[in-house]
């Protein structure tokens, strides 16, 4: 541990606040536009604006959310919205586990990882997965912690200022607003790529998205990962050892 | 269910917050064992993409609200459009790119007048 020396604190102040600048980025902007859809969707279906303030907050994954009301609204049994819930929330252990090793140092205590990992949620993650690499490793922890619970704390106000202001928008907003998250995660995963695999699980998970959602709706997004990240990862490795014998 | 009470409170906390929180606790313990330069986080990092590519798919493919009313045809080719964009758009790609489809998408809802 001699090349590691104990993190100056102005300068963990410095990447947190940097983080916090990540707030006026085109990424956090869409987010809090999909956020605003959320409000209208939320106040559509009365659901009381505390708890929805709340439930941003405790939850902050949006798929996660919206299957969290049509359970609410659907009146189902506490145990089988856990499941819906947190079939839909898988996804999120192997995004937090491919983050921890790009921002954590040997002295990253694990309570600190635990803490920061509630807000981790797809915006979140590509911004991350994306900038990180510009950021020395000792201020990557503070970068994220800046820009992530920044990020939740003012799309929890920003819920509760516009909830009772878009009660209902014309359709082609609500449309074009729902529009803008899958297109800016294509653009943002195809810019934040550093690796062929990428790539190819970009490409094999959008093919396997819309099979699974045919064949098997209820484990769709599961499957598509495991299987198709598997496929592109032994796909883009049996090449490269290809080429690397050639 | 009634909004009233603790309750609603106690729900989302149990089948939201738990739901979500155990496995990006269950991600830290297992990032934490992973070599950052190790095949593992190759596969790892090829399994997150998929899956957010899944959730992208659902959402073009079998969209909720509004969208769902909305021709196949059209989200697909504003997606496509926007991806012409982005791929000439230089420096400004990704703005580019997002404004095209989305820009796309509003001017055939408001020919096709859904």
């Amino acid at each position: 541990m001699t090349a590691e020396t104990a993190p100056d604190p102005q300068s963990q102040t410095h990447w947190f606040l940097l983080g916090m600048r990540g707030i006026f980025s085109l990424p956090a902007i869409i987010l809090m536009l999909s956020f605003v859809g959320f409000a209208a969707f939320t106040a559509e279906a009365k659901i009381p604006v505390e708890q929805v303030m709340f439930m941003t907050g405790m939850v902050w994954a949006l798929p996660a959310k919206v299957i969290l009301v049509g359970s609410m609204l659907s009146g189902a049994h506490i145990l089988t919205a856990f499941i819906a819930v947190t079939l839909s929330s898988v996804r999120m252990m192997p995004m937090v586990a491919a983050l921890i090793p790009e921002i954590r140092t040997s002295r990253t205590p694990t309570w600190l990882l635990l803490f920061l990992s509630h807000f981790v949620a797809i915006t979140a993650w590509v911004f991350a997965i994306e900038r990180v690499n510009g950021v020395p490793r000792d201020g990557r922890v503070a970068f994220f912690a800046g820009f992530g619970i920044t990020l939740t704390l003012l799309n929890i106000l920003l819920v509760g200022l516009v909830y009772g202001a878009v009660s209902e928008f014309p359709p082609i907003v609500s449309g074009c607003l729902f529009f803008l998250t899958p297109v800016y995660f294509l653009t943002s995963i195809w810019i934040s790529a550093r690796h062929r695999v990428i790539y190819w699980a970009l490409g094999i998970g959008l093919a396997l998205g819309w099979f699974f959602a045919i064949v098997a709706p209820e484990y769709d997004i599961l499957l598509a990962g495991v299987i198709g990240g598997t496929l592109a990862w032994w796909g883009e490795r049996a090449l490269r050892q290809r080429e690397a014998r050639s | 269910m009634s909004f009233d009470g603790l309750w609603p409170y106690i729900f989302i906390a149990v089948a939201g917050w738990l739901a979500t929180d155990l496995w990006r606790w269950a991600g830290v313990l297992a990032g934490n064992r992973i070599d950052e330069k190790s095949e593992v986080l190759n596969w790892v990092k090829a399994v997150a993409t998929a899956l957010v590519a899944a959730v992208i798919a659902k959402l073009i493919f079998f969209p909720t609200g509004t969208l769902e009313a909305s021709p196949l045809w059209l989200r697909l080719g504003s997606v496509v459009f926007g991806g012409l964009c982005f791929f000439v758009g230089g420096r400004f790609r990704q703005i580019a790119g997002i404004a095209a489809a989305i820009g796309f998408l509003a001017a055939g809802l408001a020919i096709l007048g859904v």
